[in-house]
């Protein structure tokens, strides 16, 4: 039988030494981490406007696409020297409505027009969902959207990052025909085919299309002065 | 420390060894004779990548944790072993996550919780407690090797199955033809989700036992 002050001694060792070597892990393989995250953030704001790219060719043709971006306040006006693509929005959420840095980033695809990209995230049933959307040059019909999740369950929540739930969102719009900010609202029990401001929930996935709605409604509202600003509603 | 075994050292192969390698994938499968690791068989099989990337990282986990508790295991004191287990699968399992995060991207997403479930999986304290704190290292990474493997061998099993009739795909290339689904053929909904794969396990183990009648349970 060892004596307490082996014991003791053993675990203060046993966990030193692993701490040590984990941290070396983590510092050393960060770097490459932190590019497949900025590689998939490319990605995913590229899929929104539907432009499908691989992980090699991401970096290039968000380059080409992308022609500009932005930070701007929820009134709407742009904030000068800060980079759109590194603004972290689950930060920036947290803060007072005033304060917060909004990106917004343009993207000029081959027809020429213009189409502007806004991050939105929210909570689902057990993380983070997030997404981009994508509008046309009116600042109001939906052009594209792509939504992720954190640990959403598999064939339930975790089907909206698939097209038969994002490609209905295509051709919504996100203000009435009075000009007022309505979002756009996941409907249990489906959206009727006309209805241009609702899409279908996910049946087993109401939590998760819920927390998608309500994300989508304080997200978009942060744009809504911008959006009415430039598209003149 | 017993120092006459020294004198007469086994081959690294010895006949000894290699059933320590083999008798897990057939007659001591982890899966389908202990029934260890469902769980996680169920969850990571519905494409074969996911599968073969698990099956790696819980054969690397099983291997090195066994190596490494077997090596300290005069040191362990016996009160505290299982935390000195745990801590030693912790780190193995934060390494391998940390790895995957890094160059496999996309399947460690797949893979999401699973790789950090690694360090509950039964497979791994079962083989600490049972076979790396009685036995020498060597052995123990080919007892961790082979189990590892056992494991895998379950899981690529049912992940071919379940993503060629799932999505008529392996390895997310499409296989079947597009003339088959032209002639009417449907993919297979239940495939992907989790309960088939209990069902297919199911399969196995019954397909096992019928043809190795020593492993049906007496009662």
């Amino acid at each position: 039988m060892h004596s307490n002050k082996y014991i003791v001694i053993y675990s203060t060792v046993m966990v030193i030494l692993v701490a040590v070597s984990l941290t070396f892990v983590a510092v050393g393989l960060k770097p490459i981490q932190e590019d497949n995250i900025r590689i998939e953030k490319m990605q995913n704001i590229l899929e929104s406007v539907h432009i499908e790219t691989t992980v090699k060719t991401a970096i290039d043709t968000y380059k080409k696409y992308i022609s500009q971006t932005l930070t701007i306040t929820n009134k709407g006006t742009e904030i000068a020297g800060v980079d759109a693509f590194s603004v972290d929005l689950s930060v920036e959420l947290k803060k007072p409505a005033e304060q917060q840095q909004l990106p917004v980033f343009i993207a000029t695809l081959d027809d020429g027009k213009n189409y502007t990209i806004v991050p939105v995230r929210g909570k689902g049933l057990w993380g983070p969902v997030w997404g981009y959307m994508a509008f046309k040059d009116d600042f109001n019909t939906v052009y594209g959207a792509v939504f992720d999740h954190k640990g959403e369950t598999p064939g339930l929540g975790a089907e909206i990052n698939t097209p038969m739930f994002e490609l209905p969102f295509d051709g919504k719009q996100i203000f009435n025909a009075d000009g007022k900010f309505v979002s756009i609202g996941v409907l249990k029990g489906g959206a009727k085919p006309d209805d241009i401001h609702n899409v279908d929930a996910i049946s087993g996935g109401t939590i998760t299309s819920k927390g998608l709605e309500k994300m989508l409604n304080d997200c978009l509202i942060n744009y809504e002065e911008y959006f009415k600003n430039k598209g003149k509603i | 420390m017993n120092d006459n075994t020294k004198k007469e050292r086994e081959p690294l192969f010895s006949a000894k060894n290699i059933k320590l390698l083999k008798n897990p994938l057939n007659f001591e499968n982890p899966v389908t004779v202990q029934v260890l690791g469902i769980c996680s068989a169920l969850a990571v099989t519905v494409q074969l990548k996911p599968a073969i990337v698990m099956a790696l990282s819980v054969t690397i986990v099983t291997a090195f944790s066994n190596l490494i508790i077997s090596a300290l295991r005069d040191t362990i004191p016996s009160r505290i072993r299982i935390i000195v287990q745990l801590v030693v699968v912790a780190a193995l399992v934060i390494i391998v996550d940390q790895l995957l995060k890094a160059y496999v991207y996309d399947v460690s997403k797949k893979l999401s919780v699973f790789v950090g479930l690694i360090i509950t999986n039964c497979i791994l304290m079962g083989r600490l407690e049972a076979f790396a704190m009685g036995n020498k290292p060597w052995p123990s990474f080919i007892d961790g090797i082979g189990n590892g493997l056992g494991y895998g061998l379950i899981l690529v099993t049912i992940g071919f199955i379940r993503e060629l009739f799932g999505s008529g795909k392996l390895f997310g290339i499409q296989v079947v033809p597009q003339a088959a689904f032209d002639a009417g053929y449907v993919n297979n909904g239940m495939m992907i989700l989790p309960p088939m794969a209990l069902v297919i396990i199911g399969v196995i183990i019954w397909l096992q036992r019928s043809k190795n009648r020593e492993l049906i349970d007496k009662s």
